[in-house]
């Protein structure tokens, strides 16, 4: 009798355990915090200040969201998580949304089962030497010792560059980018590849940044995305409509300075109201509150102000806008209209 | 105890199954194995429900795929051509090849530490004392750490031996200290090397043939033959005639420094130097604890029974002592080799390519496969483990205690 007892409590506990149903959004809510997963440190895309507040263009978005979900830009756990370790975080439901310049790929949409929600900024994999290397090409590096961090995009770009070049380098393995930091400044590496725009960032933190120079070329594309785990769509068009609401906002141009005006009341500029609740329920349909989008805007500003205060041309970052700039202007940066 | 129950001739009962004390404990552990299979089951169960929910299926069809990623140390052929599985042999002997390393050096490192903790000299038993404390109470980690920090500061890198006036030199035209690993010459093998190698093996083997008729002549007629310089002569006379009289067929291949590195000799990465010494420094604290605990466990009377007879205290130790401490230090020293074994997986901390950094790192995450990677990975430690665990304990048994 007892034993029968037991085999059927663990009998439908084996049945139940399969059946927990993906809500994000509600759980998100529930716990009053979004789990956003970041990089363990790259300054101006997300690394914590003096006083400990994360910070930087990844961090914005997370920002976002949660301002987007919870009214609040500061309800935010940040997770800080390696490029082994990111995928295991977002799949195990440590986190909720994962921004970490993480390379949108075929197999991680598909075979890993994640969902981008949108690019956030568009890059493409370089190589940093020393000046004093005397190098000038990447085709130059034949024989090099080169660092980089395991686990990424990066180290299958570099393998397959080098194949197709027919020459040879000898990989080091690192795990973060502090570590490559340390490895390329103390010699123990001639070249360090990852995304350009790490890269810049990297380099921004040397003492003398003008003595390591970027290569010309860029050998791979690098759409950075964050992104959510596949099967909760709703989920999902939280993440991907708070991208693209940061995007249309400054090419409709809205600002953190002028938002307060165009939200009090409906002005004469339809999508800007649907936008901002002001006209229509968007936010209703998302789930969320009909200031969502205003709230997210608010929390760090458009896409455009965002990238200028953290790795734009004024910043110690240096990026230029290029490939990101509004489709507009001649660039990549394309929402899908809020209609 | 019962001791006077009548046996019940009178069939079974299923009761008896409770209350009888010959089927009571049978009973016990038949319902912990059904609860165990049950438990075993369940978490097998949820697994699998678990996996199907999220759209993924278990799988090792990707060991056969192409890695797409390289490996700075090979000690087999490898691109990044090669499937997942290559990259995980390579991995596999990688994790061999430190683990060996280790434990030998651990073993003498110990030993030596261990006996000398027990020296009359003040000085050298607080020296000891110093570095087994000192190395036994801080994580592994840390020293792995700090010495591959140490290397990768300290010594000079590649370029700063180029020019005509170059910052570092080359130790003795052939050695190079950098900080991507030392680079050593290679051996050339010209024809006719075979025969000095095969003289050199035989040569190894006369040397312990040697040794073991002068322990049989010591042990059948007390007569004693010197074993170090005749031993040494024997190992290297031989070979060396041979190499000279065939006119060196044994090159060296010396690195010389041509692009960005050193190129043509043998080059021991900084990594594995790192590993390798911090393994062995800490893992031969724990080794010298183990060799003094088994020297104290020799009984002081026969120390003082072997210096009546008129041996010196190196003999003393060498034939009386340390052969008697051996069945206390074995199966300790099992244990330190299993761990060292297991601690080289913390090789990912400064970028060597073990098993853990190829198969439960890198192609865990290219491919995703974090189940059946690390499955593989358990699997893996589980067989070396097991096979160190069975070598040493047939080495244990020819050493305990002969009991007639």
């Amino acid at each position: 009798m007892k034993k029968s007892l037991i085999f059927g409590v663990l009998a439908v506990a084996g049945l139940s355990a399969g059946a927990a149903a993906a809500a994000t959004l509600d759980d998100v809510k529930a716990r009053g915090k979004l789990n956003c997963g970041v990089t363990t440190g790259l300054v101006g895309f997300a690394a914590p200040d003096a006083n400990g507040d994360w910070q930087g263009f990844d961090v914005a978005i997370c920002r976002a969201v949660a301002a987007a979900v919870l009214g609040d830009q500061n309800a935010v756990e940040f997770v800080p998580t390696t490029g082994k370790t990111r995928f295991t975080a977002l799949s195990s439901g440590e986190i909720d949304l994962l921004a970490r310049n993480t390379t949108w790929t075929f197999s991680r949409d598909v075979d890993l089962k994640f969902e981008f929600v949108g690019v956030n900024y568009y890059d493409g994999q370089g190589f940093m030497v020393p000046k004093a290397l005397g190098v000038s090409s990447a085709k130059d590096l034949d024989g090099a010792t080169i660092c980089v961090q395991t686990g990424t995009t990066t180290e299958l770009n570099l393998a397959d560059y080098f194949r197709k070049n027919n020459i040879s380098y000898e990989p080091v393995p690192i795990e973060t980018n502090a570590e490559g930091n340390q490895q390329y400044l103390a010699g123990a590496c001639d070249a360090y590849t990852t995304d350009m725009s790490g890269l810049a960032s990297t380099r921004a933190t040397f003492e003398t940044p003008g003595d390591h120079i970027l290569l010309p070329e860029i050998i791979s594309k690098e759409p950075l995305a964050p992104l959510v785990r596949h099967g909760d769509s709703e989920w999902g068009d939280v993440a991907r409509w708070t991208l693209n609401a940061l995007i249309a906002a400054e090419e409709m141009g809205i600002t953190s300075a002028n938002i307060g005006d165009l939200s009090a009341q409906a002005g004469d500029a339809p999508e800007v109201n649907r936008l901002l609740g002001t006209e229509g329920n968007l936010g209703e349909m998302l789930g969320l509150s009909a200031d969502w989008a205003k709230n997210a805007i608010m929390a760090g500003g458009n896409y455009g102000e965002i990238f200028e205060k953290n790795i734009g041309e004024a910043s110690p970052i240096g990026l230029a806008r290029g490939l990101n700039a509004q489709w507009t202007d001649g660039g990549l940066l394309y929402s899908p209209p809020f209609r | 105890m019962s001791t006077i129950t009548d046996p019940d001739k009178g069939g079974f009962r299923v009761s008896q199954l409770l209350s009888d004390t010959r089927y009571r404990a049978i009973t016990f552990q038949v319902i912990a194995l059904f609860l165990l299979v049950a438990a075993f089951y369940y978490l097998g169960n949820n697994l699998v429900q678990n996996l199907r929910a999220a759209g993924l299926n278990f799988s090792y069809g990707f060991l056969d795929e192409a890695a797409g990623y390289d490996v700075g140390q090979s000690l087999i052929p490898y691109t990044s051509q090669s499937s997942n599985w290559q990259a995980a042999k390579v991995g596999i002997l990688n994790t061999l090849l430190v683990a060996v390393l280790g434990c030998f050096t651990a073993t003498i490192l110990g030993v030596t530490a261990g006996v000398l903790r027990l020296s009359k000299n003040w000085i050298v038993s607080r020296l000891m004392a110093v570095y087994v404390e000192a190395f036994r109470n801080v994580p592994v980690l840390i020293w792995i750490l700090i010495i591959y920090a140490i290397m990768t500061v300290s010594l000079p890198a590649p370029n700063a031996f180029r020019g005509d006036d170059p910052a570092s030199t080359m130790l003795l035209g052939m050695f190079a200290f950098t900080n991507r690993g030392i680079y050593i010459p290679a051996p050339v093998f010209n024809p006719g090397s075979m025969v000095v190698v095969g003289v050199f093996i035989a040569s190894i083997i006369a040397m312990f043939a040697y040794r073991a008729y002068a322990k049989k002549l010591l042990f059948d007629t007390g007569k004693l033959l010197p074993t170090g310089w005749p031993s040494l002569a024997i190992l290297l006379v031989p070979a060396l005639l041979v190499f000279f009289i065939l006119g060196r067929p044994i090159g060296l291949d010396i690195p010389v420094l041509s692009g960005f590195n050193f190129g043509g000799g043998i080059k021991i990465g900084a990594p594995l130097i790192a590993l390798w010494f911090a393994l062995s420094i800490y893992t031969g604290a724990f080794i010298a604890e183990n060799v003094r605990a088994g020297i104290q466990a020799v009984s002081e009377g026969q120390t003082e029974a072997a210096a009546a007879l008129g041996l010196r205290p190196r003999r003393i130790m060498n034939l009386v002592v340390l052969p008697q401490a051996m069945r206390v230090i074995i199966p300790p020293l099992i244990s330190q080799y299993l761990n060292l074994t297991k601690n080289s997986s913390l090789a990912i901390a400064v970028g060597y390519a073990d098993i853990t950094a190829t198969l439960g790192g890198i192609t865990l995450n290219q491919t995703g496969r974090a189940i059946e990677c690390v499955l593989l990975l358990m699997l893996f430690y589980l067989t070396i483990s097991l096979a160190i665990s069975a070598i040493m304990n047939v080495y244990n048994n020819s050493v305990k205690l002969k009991e007639r």
